[in-house]
């Protein structure tokens, strides 16, 4: 069951490392025994998922960022799926 | 044919291990020689610098090396995600607790078995109460716990018994493998090898911890290549995503891939390790699909499998360009299936200094 927006407070897997990848010039989030490339949206998204802000915190920063576009729908749906994914808890 | 950079080196950092598990797939002939830390901290900045993410530490035991600190510190500062892969025996907190600190990201843990007894008769020596120990200083050091347990004919019947133990564990992922039969554990695959039932039973358990664990633990079971109808994508594909230094620096597409005689292995220090995955001939031996023999060569599902795993093939047939004779479609598949069919007998248990002469031939005899 979903979690209200002022609820969440992603954070990332334990033991996940976010960082770029010189070689392939990507940013890459590494886990046991995955990596997983992201763009620069996930990249923003994932930084932010400190397991202290809320997902509402979240997603005002990055309307803050991205000049007032919505982004809450995109960005609950994406920490929706890194969750069952997991790279988000 | 344009290489790709690899995305995780698998550094065998040594042979030398406390334990005697007769499914491991070192090699029959373990290397006494291994790699200087110079060497291994050498071998890790051209791997990072070739596009290299991901470091598993593993061996033999990693933790018999004393300068697994100093090369978690290196891989760390290299921006590396680096893994320990270990028994757990002399993995006390103090020790988790500063590999912790230099860097190190998670490490994976080996049980036996949930049973004392039986784990430490797999083992060949006194080693379960140690491991418990190990992976409460793991948790206690803030690392995550990834409880790894090979699975085979001595505790598939337990696997409910050996979850409800690395449960208490805390652990981020629990992993039920079956054996995979290379190195000492082919050369001990008929008494490790499950009945069908035996293993069909295990993966209805399976299935019912997996529902009810959903949501909490991660739980991973992968069956045996011996046990499937199509052959696995072995590596995801030969020297494709990852490569393997064995203890004395013979750089491999995969930790198996020293049992291909018919191949040349270069050592880290002969060549640069960005030449090794590049140009070399071992590497590029099966790469594509230009090598491929029928029915793999006209398969529908060539690009899916390539043919399964080059090593079997070669443990198996003597070729390693052969259909892994674990595809129902293989030409060796019948003679490969009869080959199983006297199950059971002794264990013979990993040791360093194992006599040559017991090493494989070819197990099936072609027509």
């Amino acid at each position: 069951m979903p979690r209200r927006p002022d609820e969440l407070r992603p954070r990332l897997a334990d033991g996940a490392l976010l960082r770029h990848d010189d070689v392939r010039d990507v940013d890459v989030l590494l886990l046991p025994e995955r990596v997983v490339t992201l763009n620069p949206t996930g990249r923003a998204i994932l930084q932010l998922c400190d397991g202290s802000r809320t997902l509402a915190e979240i997603c005002e920063l990055l309307e803050r960022r991205y000049s007032g576009a919505a982004v809450t729908a995109d960005v609950a749906a994406f920490v929706d799926a890194g969750t069952q994914n997991g790279l988000l808890r | 044919m344009s290489v790709e950079p690899p995305l995780a080196l698998t550094a065998e950092l040594t042979h030398r291990c406390p334990l005697h598990c007769p499914y491991c797939s070192n090699p029959v002939e373990l290397s006494a020689d291994e790699l200087t830390t110079e060497a291994w901290a050498d071998a890790i900045e051209q791997a990072s610098r070739l596009g290299v993410l991901q470091l598993h530490l593993t061996g033999g035991e990693p933790l018999v090396r004393d300068d697994l600190e100093a090369l978690v510190d290196h891989a760390a500062r290299l921006g590396l995600y680096t893994q320990l892969v270990t028994s757990g025996v002399g993995l006390d907190e103090r020790r988790a607790l500063r590999l912790a600190e230099l860097g190190l990201n998670s490490v994976q843990l080996s049980f036996q078995a949930a049973d004392p007894a039986l784990a430490d008769r797999i083992a060949g020596r006194k080693a379960h109460t140690g491991k418990l120990a190990a992976a409460g200083a793991v948790r206690a050091a803030g690392l995550p716990l990834i409880a790894n347990v090979v699975l085979h004919r001595l505790n598939l019947d337990h696997v409910e018994a050996i979850v409800e133990l690395c449960l208490t564990l805390d652990p981020q992922r629990i992993e039920l493998a079956n054996a995979q039969f290379h190195g000492w554990a082919f050369l001990n695959r008929l008494a490790l090898l499950p009945d069908r039932e035996q293993l069909d039973r295990a993966a209805v358990t399976y299935d019912n911890l997996r529902r009810r664990l959903s949501g909490t633990v991660e739980l991973a079971w992968v069956l045996s290549d011996y046990a499937e109808r199509r052959p696995k994508p072995c590596m995801g594909g030969w020297a494709r995503y990852a490569l393997t230094v064995a203890p004395d620096g013979a750089v491999l597409p995969c930790p198996a891939a020293r049992s291909i005689d018919t191949l040349t292995f270069h050592s880290i220090g002969d060549r640069p390790l960005a030449w090794i995955w590049r140009e070399s001939a071992a590497f590029n031996a099966y790469r594509g699909g230009g090598w491929m023999l029928e029915p793999c060569r006209s398969c529908d599902r060539r690009a899916v499998d390539h043919g399964g795993c080059r090593c079997q093939a070669f443990a198996l047939t003597g070729d390693a360009r052969r259909a892994d004779p674990v595809c129902s479609l293989s030409p060796d598949h019948a003679a490969f299936v009869r080959s199983l069919g006297d199950q059971g007998g002794r264990l013979r248990y990993r040791r360093l200094g194992h006599s040559s002469s017991s090493k494989p031939s070819a197990a099936i005899s072609r027509p």
